[in-house]
C-alpha cells in the first residue's frame, strides 16, 4: 500500500510537468491550429530564465586573497557577488537563495515576449500550410533554440537549487501511519505540484470567467462566426500563444531545481507531451491535464522493480502502450471532440 | 561544326572509371608502396581527433580537444613542453614525430556510434589521418576501434570505462589508457568497506547499456566479496531524466547503500534526485544511508552541484595530484586555458604522447611497429605513477584514484578530494578474467 501511495505521489509531479506542457500545446493547437514542436524548447527556455537570473545574481568581481593559492599556485582570486556590494551579504544571500522563485517574475514577461516574437515572426506564415510543414518548421526552430542555448550555456546540466527552506523531504509515511521512510517526498516536488495546480486553475479560470477567455473559447469553437461579429480573433489568438509560452516557461522555471537544466530538456518532454495531448484528445484542455497526470502516474508505477521483474522493459513503453489502448478504444482520446483534426 | 571522336558511351565509360578511382578510399590508393595505410610524407603527419563536439558530452569533448591541441603544440616544440619533460621515455624531443610536423584534423562523434564511425572514416579516407583518438563513450570507442582495425589505423581510445573495450571487444590496433569498470570496483570496494563496514545491503540503479552492465557487475562482485549483499539491481533507461520513481522505493527496500551506475546526465539527475529524496540524511538498518557513484567526472560533478558532497567514487586522474607529471600538465593546461584539465583531457593528452613516443621508438609509422612498441611498454611521469601497457589486452595498468565529493569546495573546479591512491597491484587482473572473456585481440592490421 505504501508503495502504491509513493508511486502516485511520484507520478503527480511528473504528471504536473506533462500537464502544463500539454496544456500549452493544446491552447496553441486549439486556437491557432498549429502543431507546435517548439513547445518543449519554451519549457527549456523557462528553466534557463531561472539559470540566467541565478547567474546574474551571482555575477562577481574578484578579490585577491593573499592567504590562499589557486591551482597554479598564484594568490587565490575569490569571487564576491555584486549583490553583496549593493545589498549587503545577508540580503544578497537571500536573493541568491530564492533566485528560482524570483525567476517567475522575470519569466512571465520574457516568455510572453518570446511567444509573441515566435508567432508573429515565423509561425503565422504557416497557418495555411499543411500540418507537416508546421511540424517541420517548429521542430527546426526547436533545434535552433537548443543550439543557441548550448552555445551560451554549454552542454552540461547546470545545478539550480531550490531555496534552502525547501531542501529535504517530507515523511508522508509517518503522517499516514506507515513506518518512517516508507513514503518520503521532496518538499520542492510538492511545491511544484501545487504550483502546477494553481497555473492550471488560473488558465481555466481565465478562459472561463473573463470576456477575453469567452471570446477565445468562442473562436476555438467557430472562428469564422466570431470574425463576422467584428472581433479581431487573430490578435487574441496571438496573445494566447504568448500565454501558452508563459505556461510552458513557468513549468520550466519551477522544474529547474528538480533536474539540473540542460539544453536538451525540452526535447525529453516534448514527445511524451504530444502523446499526452493525443491521449487527452486533440484540442481538449481538460483532456490534456487529465492525460498528463494519468500517464505520469502510470509511468511511475511501471518503474517499480516488482513491475519490471514481471514485465521487463515495461517502464520504457508503458506510455505508448496505454496510448495505443486508449486510441483503439476511444479514437478521439479521453475527451476529444468530433471534428478536431478530422477534416 | 566541331569534329570530336568522343562518343556518349565513351564519355560515360571514362567518367565511371575516373569516378571509381576517385571514390576509392585514400588508404587503398595512396602510399600502397609503404605497406601501411596513410603513410605520411616527409614534412608532416596528420592525427585524427574524434571527440564529441555536439550532443550531451560536448563539454567533455571540448576539453579533450583542448588537451589534443596542447599535445600537438608540445610535440612540435611549442609551449612549455608539458609532460615531455617528466615522461620517463626520452624519445620525444619537440621536433614533431620522426621529424614530421604534427598536424591534426577533428571529427564529431556526437556520442553516437554511427556518427563516430563516419567521422573517423572521413578523417582516414579523406584527410589521411595516421591515427585516430578520442571519444567519451564506450559504445563509440568499441565502434571506432573496430573500424580502425579494419582500416589498418591505430586507435588510441579516449574516455571509455566499459570492461568490453579491452575485454570482449578488444582489437590489436586499439589501446586504452583510461581505467575500466573492474578497476573501479576493485579500488572502491575496500574503501567502502573501511568507511561503511562490511555488513551493508546495496541497491543498484544501472544505466541500461553496455557500460552500466559491466560497472554493476564489477562493483557487485567486488563489494560482495567483502561481505556486502545486493538486495536489488534495477535497470534504468538511458533516456531517463527524472529518476524519482526509481529512487523513491530504495529507502523502503531494506538497502542501506545506493550505487548509481550512471554517467553523464544520468548521473547528475539520479544523484540530484537521490539527495532530494533525503537519502543522504536517512537511516536504514540502524546505519547512515550512503550513496556511491562508481565513476566520477569532475565536469559532470559540476552539474550535480552540492549533491556530490561526501559521496565516494573513482576517477582516472585528478588535477590536484602532486606528482611532477600531473603538475606539469596542469600548469601547461591551466596557463593556456585558465582552468584545470579534466580526467578526459588528461587521458587524451597522454594517449597522444604515448603514440608519438611509440612511433619514435619504433622508428616507423607502420601500425604493426607501433603496436609492438606499445605492447608491454612500461613508463612513468605521465600522472598515474609507473604504468604498464599490457600486451595481452592493450589495457594500461596503473594506480586508481578513489575520490569523494568535497563538503566545502572553494571553487567550481575544487569538487573532488582524493581519498586513496589504490596501488596498481590491487586493480590488476588476468587477461582471461571472467569479466573480460569472449573476445580475441587478433593480429595487428597495417592496412593498405
Amino acid at each position: 500500500m505504501d508503495q502504491f501511495i509513493l508511486q502516485i505521489l511520484n507520478g503527480l509531479d511528473k504528471g504536473s510537468a506533462y500537464a502544463l506542457i500539454a496544456l500549452g500545446l493544446t491552447l496553441i493547437f486549439g486556437t491557432l491550429g498549429v502543431v507546435n514542436f517548439a513547445h518543449g524548447a519554451l519549457f527549456m527556455l523557462g528553466a534557463f530564465v531561472a539559470v540566467t537570473l541565478s547567474k546574474i545574481l551571482t555575477l562577481s568581481h574578484k578579490v585577491v586573497d593573499e592567504t590562499r593559492t589557486d591551482f597554479l599556485g598564484n594568490p587565490l582570486q575569490v569571487d564576491v557577488p555584486y549583490v553583496y556590494d549593493f545589498f549587503g551579504e545577508g540580503v544578497g544571500d537571500l536573493l541568491i537563495d530564492w533566485s528560482v522563485p524570483l525567476s517567475i517574475l522575470a519569466a512571465i514577461p520574457i516568455m510572453i515576449a518570446i511567444g509573441f516574437i515566435m508567432e508573429r515572426g515565423l509561425i503565422k506564415h504557416f497557418y495555411k500550410r499543411p500540418h507537416a510543414d508546421q511540424i517541420l518548421v517548429t521542430f527546426g526552430l526547436a533545434i535552433v533554440i537548443q543550439e543557441i542555448v548550448k552555445y551560451f550555456y554549454g552542454a552540461n546540466p547546470i545545478p539550480t537549487p531550490a531555496p534552502e527552506a525547501f531542501v529535504g523531504s517530507f515523511d508522508f509515511g509517518v503522517l499516514l501511519g506507515f513506518d518512517p521512510n516508507a513514503i518520503i517526498y521532496p518538499y520542492w516536488r510538492l511545491v511544484y505540484f501545487f504550483f502546477s495546480m494553481i497555473i492550471i486553475a488560473g488558465v481555466f479560470a481565465f478562459l472561463q470567467f473573463t470576456t477575453f477567455g469567452m471570446v477565445v473559447r468562442a473562436g476555438m469553437a467557430d472562428r469564422e462566426t466570431v470574425g463576422i461579429l467584428g472581433i479581431d480573433i487573430d490578435k487574441r489568438f496571438t496573445m494566447m500563444f504568448g500565454i501558452a509560452a508563459a505556461v510552458a516557461g513557468l513549468a520550466g522555471v519551477m522544474y529547474a531545481p528538480i533536474n539540473s537544466p540542460n539544453y536538451h530538456m525540452g526535447m525529453d518532454f516534448l514527445v511524451l507531451s504530444f502523446v499526452v495531448v493525443v491521449v487527452g484528445g486533440m484540442g481538449s484542455l481538460p483532456g490534456a491535464v487529465a492525460a498528463g497526470f494519468l500517464l505520469g502516474i502510470l509511468e511511475s508505477f511501471a518503474s517499480m522493480s516488482a513491475v519490471i521483474d514481471l514485465l521487463p522493459g515495461i517502464n520504457q513503453i508503458i506510455i505508448y502502450l496505454v496510448a495505443i489502448i486508449i486510441l483503439l478504444t476511444r479514437p478521439r482520446g479521453l475527451m476529444g471532440r468530433k471534428g478536431v483534426m478530422e477534416e | 561544326m566541331s569534329n570530336s571522336n568522343f562518343s556518349r558511351r565513351g564519355v560515360l565509360k571514362t567518367g565511371m572509371v575516373a569516378s571509381a578511382g576517385l571514390a576509392l578510399p585514400t588508404y587503398l590508393r595512396a602510399d600502397a608502396h609503404s605497406g601501411f595505410t596513410n603513410a605520411p610524407g616527409d614534412s608532416e603527419v596528420i592525427l585524427g581527433f574524434n571527440v564529441p563536439q555536439t550532443g550531451p558530452y560536448a563539454d567533455e569533448g571540448a576539453d579533450e580537444l583542448r588537451a589534443y591541441e596542447l599535445a600537438v603544440e608540445h610535440l612540435n616544440g611549442g609551449g612549455d613542453g608539458g609532460m615531455l619533460s617528466t615522461f620517463s621515455s626520452k624519445a620525444l624531443d619537440g621536433t614533431g614525430i620522426l621529424g614530421r610536423e604534427v598536424k591534426y584534423v577533428t571529427g564529431d562523434t556526437q556520442t553516437k556510434s554511427d556518427a563516430a564511425r563516419a567521422s573517423a572514416r572521413s578523417m582516414i579516407e579523406k584527410d589521411g589521418a595516421i591515427m585516430i583518438t578520442g571519444g567519451s563513450s564506450s559504445g563509440v570507442a568499441v565502434a571506432v576501434q573496430a573500424l580502425c582495425q579494419e582500416a589498418g589505423i591505430i586507435f588510441m581510445a579516449g574516455l571509455t570505462h566499459s570492461n568490453d573495450t579491452t575485454g570482449k571487444d578488444k582489437r590489436a590496433n586499439g589501446f586504452r589508457h583510461f581505467f575500466n569498470s573492474y578497476m573501479s570496483g576493485a579500488a572502491l570496494a575496500p574503501v567502502l568497506a573501511a568507511n561503511y563496514g562490511t555488513d551493508r545491503k546495496a541497491y543498484h540503479l544501472t544505466a541500461d547499456y553496455n557500460w552500466g552492465y559491466t560497472t554493476e557487475e564489477a562493483v557487485r562482485s567486488s563489494t560482495e566479496a567483502l561481505g556486502w549483499e545486493t538486495v536489488n539491481a534495477v535497470k534504468t533507461p538511458l533516456t531517463q531524466t527524472d529518476f524519482s520513481s526509481y529512487i523513491a522505493p530504495v529507502l523502503n527496500s531494506g538497502a542501506d547503500v545506493l550505487v548509481l551506475n550512471h554517467y553523464g546526465g544520468n548521473m547528475v539527475n539520479s544523484l540530484t534526485n537521490a539527495v532530494q529524496f533525503g537519502l543522504r540524511e536517512a537511516q536504514a538498518n540502524g546505519k547512515n544511508f550512503e550513496i556511491v557513484v562508481p565513476l566520477y567526472s569532475r565536469l559532470m560533478a559540476r552539474g550535480a552541484g552540492e549533491s556530490v558532497a561526501g559521496i565516494f567514487g573513482s576517477t582516472n586522474w585528478h588535477w590536484s595530484l602532486q606528482d611532477a607529471g600531473s603538475q606539469a600538465f596542469t600548469r601547461s593546461f591551466g596557463t593556456k586555458y585558465g582552468f584545470p584539465p579534466s580526467q578526459a583531457a588528461h587521458t587524451c593528452y597522454v594517449q597522444t604522447l604515448l603514440y608519438a613516443d611509440a612511433v619514435t621508438r619504433a622508428g616507423s609509422f607502420n601500425p604493426c611497429a607501433v603496436v609492438e612498441a606499445l605492447e608491454d611498454f612500461e613508463f612513468d611521469g605521465l600522472g598515474n605513477g609507473p604504468t604498464l601497457y599490457r600486451g595481452a589486452d592493450h589495457q594500461c595498468f596503473k594506480d586508481v584514484l578513489v575520490v569523494r565529493g568535497k563538503e566545502n569546495p572553494e571553487n567550481e573546479f575544487d569538487l573532488l578530494e582524493i581519498v586513496e591512491v589504490t596501488p596498481v597491484e590491487q586493480v590488476t587482473y588476468d587477461p582471461d578474467h571472467p569479466q573480460f572473456q569472449g573476445g580475441a585481440l587478433g593480429t595487428c592490421n597495417p592496412g593498405a
